[in-house]
């Protein structure tokens, strides 16, 4: 039973360190556009490194056809754009302050952030 | 004269901001292409070059981001594709999907996605309803001899294909998230229903480890929760379509086809192609394609689409038309002044679109909440499966698996992340049908909370003064008006020379110096005065059944002046609607006291600021602020800027055919203080409707979760079922979507009383 127990709380810790604790790695703004594959309850990439003050675009491929899907918020920007199915979709994002800014979809289940700095 | 002519109307908020010329020119001429084969920055220059040297190209820019380039200026598309292929890369025009050719888009992909999760519910549902039956009825669901350890095994292979067939979709976007650390709704599905079955299939495949009372097969609630959420969305997928329902039908507002008059003859062109300046002939009946001024023709045009006006517009040369808008009785031929994105209707849309995809802050904690939703979730079904592994009663290992099971799919961030969003779509949208465009969910939520309103009326007295000296003379019933009103100002008449009554078209006279005529159109172009630009003002007054007549000094016009009850018939009822919604009303205006408490007394508001100079509109704005009221202003978007800026929600007054007003809270289409009625009521009733839902999906994540859990059991020996738990979850996020629905069926406008 105590071995059931210590599995038991090692699992809560894990999850809590996997979801909340753990950073995964970032992608950095290099030549071109970032694209941002929307599919399968996630962004790839969904961390995403930016330099401040310059604006940016970001081009989303939208592969998931559920409808949590269909829209990403930038809401530090007051962006919110509609994604096409199986289409690009630019979006610019203007220049920012140094700074994390997350971008999700309505129900916060897709997330990402933009590392500024 | 100090003042611009156009600011001069004695009417406030029906003034027309008009294009600059530049911004047309720089839309005419754009042409995009996209590039394939480009790849470097150095193709960038290449391309540019290449194409800067074609004729008729002011400028070429690409953009290699987007492999895109767009060339301004007035060379032929052939030339230009030809000029990029001669340096070996390839291009085609840029397609610009229109609204309508999207949205057809998206409603077939939202009806394939609805179709497959209805396939897959139906299979799901053909196993799992019998196994449910055979459960209820009292069918053995535990495994003790061989034979049932077969049967079982076969079911539970069957349940894997359902799980493959029907629920892959949560499986894979659960592994994918999981390895992007992050946690979703697929999440706790696949790990509730993964749980279960497997838990299932080791009673199967080894019995004796487990209790006698444990052996137990939950087969039955793997299939039922999967055919369940599927349903759940697929009916979600139906309600979000109806939330929709009023940006659809401003795109329905388009047409696809316009008719143009091209070397003499009409010939029907798609929409898209239409130019600006091309001339357009609209016939009874149809629907105007694209905003224009009207060459010729007579006819009426119903608004209401747009405005929320319920009376058509008479129109007639001059007259500006909109797109969007139905030709009810003449035939006209107009000439294009914006099409494509820059149409009234176009940025209508966009507008909505944007506001109905903002958040407002009401929606803040909500978010928050659903950032660590799911691991929160997840932490409290092991949590609570110890808990019965630990002070269960036998035979615990069941409990501890059905309770982590049931926590795991009762638990519905959806419904949490759905409330908010879903109001403001159908609220949003309500609001555009009345004629109302609210900017963003901030202002949204500002104007449920409005406690007072100040409504602007202006007076411009010099002018006046000037128009009354030279009136003075005339005893047209109008000219006596005008003498009136400004006595009325304690205005001192000015003496006028070379007084002459020019019949049929007004009067002239001159005062120091100064060459003034004062009539109609006519009297205008007799004396080549330009009033091109201000004609449309005097038609919507001359709409509104006041009496236009232009005025000009020393050969420059200088104002507008309608002669009318400066009070609206419709304002009376609507203001009596602000007040018994419990609004503090009060007019703001820069009469004289006297002025201002017969027109206050009239329209029954009991408050004022009377001799408010135009600067200090913003100075009261504050001071009503300062006494903890939070201040709506009504006022137009040009002149009254500052003041609403100032205000907690500013309200600018436009016209169907003006959202130039952007930076107004909210825009008002309709010449009315209806608008302002209508968009506080829409304004309240959706935060209201936000409130119901967002109390609802808490309320139904804080009971549900821990009455899954297992917390009734110990004192009413309740446990709830995983399949009830999935059948709740599935309907709880519905639920959210049809109450935002609900919204849809909310009344506005006058008939509301």
């Amino acid at each position: 039973m105590l071995i059931v127990n210590v599995l038991g709380l090692l699992l809560i810790g894990l999850i809590a360190w996997w979801f909340w604790i753990y950073q995964p790695g970032e992608v950095s703004a290099g030549q071109g556009a970032i694209r941002v594959i929307v599919e399968d309850g996630t962004y790839q990439p969904s961390r995403i490194r930016l330099p401040a003050g310059q604006s940016a675009t970001l081009q989303f491929l939208r592969k998931d056809a559920s409808p949590c899907a269909e829209m990403v918020l930038f809401s530090d920007f007051d962006i919110s754009e509609e994604l096409p199915l199986d289409h690009y979709k630019t979006i610019t994002l203007p220049a920012m302050n140094p700074g994390e800014y997350d971008f999700t979809c309505q129900m916060q289940m897709y997330r990402g952030k933009l590392i500024v700095e | 004269m100090k003042h611009p002519p156009s600011n001069q109307s004695k009417s406030c908020g029906h003034r027309h901001q008009h294009d600059q010329p530049s911004s047309r020119s720089s839309s005419l001429n754009r042409q995009e292409f996209d590039i394939e084969g480009a790849s470097c920055a150095s193709c960038v220059a290449k391309i540019e070059a290449s194409l800067n040297k074609v004729s008729g190209v002011d400028k070429a820019e690409m953009n290699l981001a987007q492999r895109m380039v767009t060339v301004t200026g007035s060379a032929d598309p052939g030339n230009l594709i030809e000029a990029i292929e001669r340096i070996g890369y390839h291009a085609k025009i840029h397609e610009q999907g229109s609204e309508q050719d999207s949205l057809e888009k998206k409603e077939r992909a939202d009806q394939d996605y609805y179709k497959r999760l209805m396939r897959e519910m139906c299979i799901a549902l053909a196993l799992g309803v019998p196994l449910m039956i055979y459960s209820v009825v009292g069918g053995e669901m535990t495994v003790t001899t061989n034979a049932e350890r077969l049967i079982w095994l076969v079911i539970g292979l069957l349940t894997l294909g359902v799980m493959v067939f029907s629920g892959k979709h949560f499986y894979i976007g659960a592994w994918k998230s999981f390895v992007n650390h992050s946690a979703n709704m697929d999440t706790l599905i696949a790990l509730g229903t993964g749980t279960a079955w497997l838990y299932s299939m080791m009673v199967v495949f080894f019995p004796y480890l487990i209790p006698d009372l444990a052996r137990h097969v939950y087969f039955e609630a793997t299939a039922m929760i999967i055919g369940l959420v599927n349903l759940g969305l697929a009916l979600e997928i139906r309600a979000r379509g109806r939330t929709s329902e009023a940006i659809k039908r401003l795109i329905g507002l388009q047409t696809k086809t316009a008719r143009v008059i091209r070397d003499g003859k009409d010939v029907d062109i798609l929409i898209e192609q239409v130019q600006l300046d091309d001339r357009v002939r609209v016939r009874p009946g149809e629907k105007i394609p694209v905003d224009g001024l009207v060459l010729e023709g007579n006819t009426s045009v119903d608004e209401s689409m747009l405005t929320g006006e319920p009376m058509p517009v008479e129109k007639k040369e001059n007259d500006e038309v909109v797109g969007g808008t139905i030709n009810k009785t003449g035939s006209i031929v107009f000439r294009a002044t914006r099409v494509g994105k820059d149409t009234a209707l176009a940025r209508i849309i966009g507008m909505v679109k944007r506001a109905q995809n903002s958040k407002p802050p009401i929606g803040r904690l909500a978010d928050l909440i659903s950032g660590y939703f799911v691991p929160t979730i997840m932490i409290i079904s092991v949590a609570s499966a110890l808990a019965w592994l630990n002070f269960g009663p036998e035979p615990a290992i069941a409990f501890a698996i059905v309770s982590a099971t049931t926590v795991l799919i009762i638990a519905c961030p959806c419904a949490l992340g759905l409330a908010t969003p879903m109001s403001v779509m159908v609220g949003v949208g309500k609001a555009a049908e009345a004629g109302v465009l609210i900017r963003n969910g901030e202002a949204l939520q500002m104007s449920a909370k409005i406690t007072a309103n100040l409504a602007a009326k202006c007076t411009e007295d010099e002018v006046l003064l000037l128009a009354a000296s030279l009136e003075a003379g005339s005893e047209h019933p109008l000219a006596m008006a005008i003498v009136e009103s400004a006595k009325e100002r304690n205005l001192k008449l000015k003496k006028i020379e070379g007084f002459s009554a020019i019949a049929g078209q007004g009067v002239e006279g001159s005062v120091v110096n100064k060459q003034l005529l004062l009539g109609n159109e006519k009297l205008m172009h007799e004396n080549r005065i330009a009033i091109d630009t201000h004609v449309e003002v005097a038609q919507k007054m001359a709409s509104e059944a006041m009496t236009p007549m232009y005025f000009a000094v020393d050969g420059r016009l200088a104002a507008i002046i309608a002669v009318a009850d400066p009070i609206k018939a419709d304002s009376i009822p609507a203001i009596r609607r602000l007040q018994k919604s419990g609004l503090r009303v009060i007019m703001l205006t820069g009469d004289n006291r006297a002025t201002a408490k017969a027109v206050a007394d009239k329209v029954g508001i009991s408050e004022f600021f009377a001799e408010v100079l135009p600067g200090d509109k913003s100075g009261k704005v504050q001071a009503l602020q300062a006494e903890g009221e939070v201040v709506g202003m009504t006022g137009d978007g040009i002149n009254d800027a500052p003041a609403l800026a100032m205000a907690d929600v500013g309200f600018a007054i436009g016209t169907g055919t003006d959202v130039a007003i952007e930076s107004a809270d909210i825009t008002l289409m309709r010449g009315s203080l209806h608008g302002l009625a209508d968009a506080i009521a829409v304004s309240k009733a959706t935060l209201r409707n936000i409130r119901q839902n967002l109390f609802g999906a808490f309320v139904y994540n804080a009971a549900g979760v821990p009455f899954a859990a297992g917390v009734l059991y110990p004192f009413f020996g309740l446990l709830l079922s995983p399949v009830i738990a999935g059948a709740a979850m599935a309907f709880s996020s519905l639920t959210v979507v049809s109450n935002a629905n609900r919204l849809r069926f909310f009344k506005t406008g006058e008939h509301q009383e």
